[in-house]
C-alpha cells in the first residue's frame, strides 16, 4: 500500500491561537481513516488545509508525493459537514457543474450520474430541483457529487448526521466498495461507533494536537482494562484476586486487584468446575477511549 | 475547459435564467414601446377636440379693438356692455369674457371673467389675448408683417463651429444629451442589479456551504474571476438589448412622436466611451461585491452593505439637472473622476458638453487603478474571509488581516 496523503508537522494559527499544531499523518490507498476529535480539535481546519482550501502555516500536505495545485485537487472529493447545493438547479445540472470543476468531461458526467443515482434508488429526481427533495436525499446527492469524478481520496465530514437507518447503511456500502476499490476514505464524525465499525485507522485530535494514531484494533488493545467479562452457571462464590462484581445484562464484570492476571483467574475457575460460557478480557470501547483521552487533555 | 471558464459559463447561464434578469431586461423596450402606444393613443383619442374653436367675449370699452378676432383657435366675440356679457357667459356662448377699461392705455389693466376655478389664466389664453390686443393697437401704425413681429420678435437657431470657423458635425442640444442620458440611467440600473446579483449569488453559497466544495476544486482567484466575467457577460447581454431597442424604439418615436425625437443623434466617441465606461463601471462594482459578499455573513446582510457604493452609481443622476444649467461646475469634475461616480458622470456629461482630454484621462486612469487595488484587495479578503461564518468582522480586523494575508 502506498500513502495517497501525507501531512508533515503541519502547522496553522488564526490570530495568534494555534489550531492545528505540528501534526503528522498520511491515509493510506484502500483504507478507510477515522479522524475523531471533540468540537474544536482543528479536525476542519486539518481537512480544509488538506483539501487545499487553506494553506498550512508551516509543514506540508502532499498527494502521492506530489504538492498540492490544481490537478491534486482533482484527485480529491469532500463533502463537507453542513451540506448545500444550489437549490434552483436540477439534479444531473448540480452533479455535472461541480463534476466539470473536479476535471471530469461534461459529455460522461450523465451515463455515470445514471449509474450512481441508480444504485441509490433516486433516478427518479435527476430532472428535480434541489429545492423539491428532502434534506437526507440532498445529502445523497452531495455524496454523489462528492464521488462521481472517481477521485483517490474522499474525505467525508459527519456523513451520517441526518440520514435515515437505510439511507446510513447504503452510504456505509459505498464506502466499503470504495475501499475495496483501493481508494482512501477520510471520515470524520463524532459517532464513534461508526468509526469502530468501519475504519481500520485512526487520528484523535485534540487542541490540534495528536493524540492518537494508528490501526484501531492495536490501539484498542493497549487499552485493556483491568476487568474480564464472565457468564457462567453454578455458584461462584469468592474469587481471589477480584476486587470487585459488577452485574450486567447478561453477564457480571470482575474486577481484578491489579496484581492477578485474567489468566489465574480462568484458571480458579477451571479448578473448582465453574461451568463457563463466556470469558473475555475487557477492552473499553472507542467511546470510552474517545472520553478517557479527551478528558485526560481537559484536566 | 479551464475551470474559470466553467465558472463562467455558470454564472453567465444561472444569471440570464433568473426571473429578475429577465423581466429587467425586457421591462426597458416594452415600456419604451408601451410609451410611444400610449402617446399614439392619446393623441388620436385627443386628435378632434384640438381644432375645436372656443368663442371668448371682450367688452371694448376703450374703442378701437375691432379686428383680429381669430386668434389660432380662439374666437373673440364683442360685446358691449358687461351685463350682456355675463349673460352670454352665464348661457354657455362664450367660455369667458375680458374688459378693456377706459385707462387701458394707461394702466395695461384687462379684467378677465369666468366661471371656473383656476390657478392662473392658462398660457394658450394669455397669449392669444396678447396677441389680439397687440395686433389691434398697431393696426394702421405699422404694416402686418411689423406687427407679427413684434408679437413673436425671437427665433434663436444655434449653430455651432469649430476652431477653424467650419459648422461642427456635433451641433449639441438635447438632442445629443438625450442617448447618453438614458445609457447612464441604464446602465446605473445594470450595475446595480449585477452587484445586488453578485453578492447574492455569494451570500448563497456562503450561507449552504457550497464554497467550500467550489474552493476543493477551484482557487479564490479562478472563483473570482469567473464570476465576474460571467456576471459581467450577462450585464452586457442586458445593456445589449437596450442599446439595440434603443435606435429602433427612438427611430419609432421619432416617426410616431416627430419633432425633438428627430432632432435626436449620438454624441462623436459615445460608443467607444460607453463601452470602455461600462466594462471599467462593472469590474469595480463587481471587485466591490466580492470584498463585500466575502465579508457578509450571509445574502440579507450581503445586499444592505452593497447598498453603500450602489447608491452612490445614482448620485451624477440626482445631480443630473445640475449640469444641464452648469455644465463646467466643479461638483461634475469631482463626479467624473471619483471611480464609483465615473461610469455615470461620465456618460450624462458626454451628452450636454465637451469634455476636456484631462479629465477624460484623468477619470479612466484613476478608474482602472482603482479596479486593480480593490482586485487584489478582494483576492486576498477572498481567501481570509470567504469561510468564516457567523459573525461580520470590523474594519479593524479587516485591514489587521490584510496585512497577515
Amino acid at each position: 500500500m502506498s500513502s495517497i496523503i501525507t501531512c508533515e508537522h503541519v502547522v496553522k494559527r488564526y490570530d495568534g491561537v494555534v489550531a492545528v499544531d505540528d501534526l503528522s499523518f498520511s491515509v493510506e490507498e484502500g483504507e478507510i481513516f477515522g479522524l475523531i476529535g471533540p468540537n474544536g480539535a482543528g479536525k476542519t481546519t486539518t481537512i480544509r488545509m488538506m483539501m487545499d482550501i487553506i494553506k498550512p502555516d508551516s509543514g506540508e500536505v502532499t498527494v502521492f508525493g506530489e504538492k498540492l495545485g490544481e490537478t491534486t485537487k482533482n484527485k480529491l472529493g469532500y463533502m463537507p459537514e453542513e451540506r448545500g447545493l444550489y437549490k434552483k438547479l436540477r439534479v444531473l445540472e448540480s452533479i455535472t457543474y461541480l463534476a466539470s470543476l473536479k476535471g471530469m468531461d461534461r459529455r460522461l458526467v450523465p451515463e455515470k450520474a445514471d449509474k450512481l443515482l441508480g444504485r441509490t434508488g433516486m433516478l427518479a429526481t435527476r430532472g428535480k430541483k434541489i429545492e423539491e427533495m428532502s434534506k437526507g436525499m440532498g445529502q445523497i446527492i452531495q455524496f454523489i457529487t462528492t464521488i462521481i469524478h472517481d477521485p483517490m481520496l474522499i474525505i467525508l465530514d459527519e456523513p451520517f448526521s441526518g440520514l435515515d437507518p437505510v439511507n446510513t447503511e447504503l452510504l456505509k456500502d459505498m464506502c466499503f466498495d470504495l475501499k475495496n476499490r483501493g481508494r482512501a476514505v477520510i471520515l470524520s464524525t463524532h459517532q464513534m461507533n461508526q468509526v469502530e465499525e468501519l475504519c481500520d485507522r485512526i487520528l484523535m485530535v485534540n487542541k490540534g494536537r495528536a493524540v492518537l494514531y494508528g490501526d484501531l484494533s492495536e490501539i484498542k488493545s493497549g487499552y485493556q482494562s483491568n476487568s474480564v467479562l464472565l457468564d457462567y452457571l453454578g455458584e461462584l462464590g469468592e474469587v481471589p484476586g477480584v476486587s470487585e462484581k459488577r452485574a450486567r445484562k447478561d453477564h457480571i464484570e470482575l474486577v481484578l486487584d491489579g496484581k492477578t492476571t485474567p489468566g489465574e483467574v480462568l484458571a480458579y475457575l477451571v479448578k473448582h468446575d465453574i461451568n463457563v460460557n463466556r470469558f473475555e478480557v475487557a477492552t473499553p470501547s472507542l467511546n470510552e477511549i474517545f472520553l478517557m483521552e479527551v478528558g485526560k487533555h481537559r484536566e | 475547459m479551464n475551470k474559470t471558464l466553467l465558472i463562467f459559463r455558470h454564472e453567465f447561464l444561472h444569471t440570464i435564467k433568473r426571473i429578475g434578469f429577465v423581466v429587467m431586461t425586457l421591462v426597458v423596450p416594452v415600456i419604451a414601446l408601451l410609451a410611444i402606444g400610449i402617446y399614439q393613443l392619446v393623441t388620436t383619442v385627443t386628435e378632434p377636440s384640438a381644432v375645436e374653436v372656443t368663442t371668448i367675449g371682450y367688452v371694448d370699452e376703450l374703442g378701437g379693438f375691432d379686428g383680429y378676432t381669430t386668434q389660432g383657435a380662439i374666437e373673440f366675440a364683442r360685446y358691449d356692455t358687461r351685463d350682456e356679457a355675463t349673460q352670454a357667459l352665464t348661457s354657455g356662448d362664450i367660455s369667458e369674457y375680458f374688459v378693456i377699461p377706459h385707462d387701458y392705455i394707461l394702466t395695461g389693466l384687462v379684467n378677465r371673467y369666468t366661471l371656473e376655478k383656476q390657478l392662473e389664466t392658462p398660457p394658450s389664453m394669455v397669449a392669444a389675448i396678447k396677441n389680439f390686443l397687440t395686433s389691434n393697437l398697431l393696426s394702421d401704425r405699422v404694416s402686418r408683417d411689423t406687427a407679427i413681429r413684434i408679437e413673436a420678435p425671437l427665433y434663436v437657431v444655434v449653430t455651432r463651429l469649430t476652431e477653424t470657423g467650419d459648422i461642427a458635425s456635433d451641433q449639441g442640444g438635447y438632442g445629443n444629451a438625450i442617448v447618453p442620458g438614458i445609457f447612464a440611467f441604464l446602465l446605473a440600473f445594470s450595475l446595480n442589479f449585477s452587484a445586488s446579483y453578485f453578492v447574492q449569488g455569494l451570500g448563497e453559497e456562503k450561507e449552504n456551504r457550497l464554497i467550500e466544495v467550489l474552493l476543493s476544486s477551484v482557487s479564490p482567484r479562478q472563483l473570482l474571476i469567473g464570476k465576474i466575467l460571467g456576471l459581467g457577460a450577462a450585464g452586457m447581454v442586458q445593456v445589449a438589448v437596450w442599446l439595440i431597442s434603443l435606435p429602433l424604439i427612438l427611430g419609432l418615436a421619432s416617426a410616431t412622436i416627430g419633432g425633438f425625437f428627430s432632432t435626436i443623434e449620438l454624441p462623436p466617441n459615445f460608443v467607444v466611451l460607453g463601452i470602455i465606461y461600462f466594462i471599467l463601471g462593472y469590474l469595480l462594482f463587481a471587485v466591490l461585491s466580492a470584498g463585500v459578499g466575502a465579508i457578509s455573513t450571509g445574502v440579507r446582510e450581503g445586499q444592505q452593505l452593497a447598498l453603500v457604493y450602489t447608491l452612490f452609481a445614482f448620485v451624477p443622476l440626482w445631480f443630473s439637472s445640475l449640469l444641464f444649467v452648469f455644465p463646467s461646475s466643479p461638483i461634475w469634475k469631482v463626479l467624473t473622476i471619483f471611480p464609483i461616480t465615473a461610469p455615470i458622470a461620465m456618460m450624462l456629461k458626454l451628452g450636454v458638453t465637451d469634455i476636456p482630454a484631462w479629465e477624460l484621462a484623468a477619470s479612466i486612469i484613476i478608474l482602472a487603478l482603482s479596479i486593480i487595488v480593490l482586485l487584489f484587495l478582494s483576492i486576498k479578503i477572498f481567501r481570509v474571509y470567504l469561510l468564516m461564518y457567523g459573525k461580520r468582522p470590523g474594519l479593524g480586523e479587516i485591514i489587521r488581516n490584510l496585512r497577515n494575508a
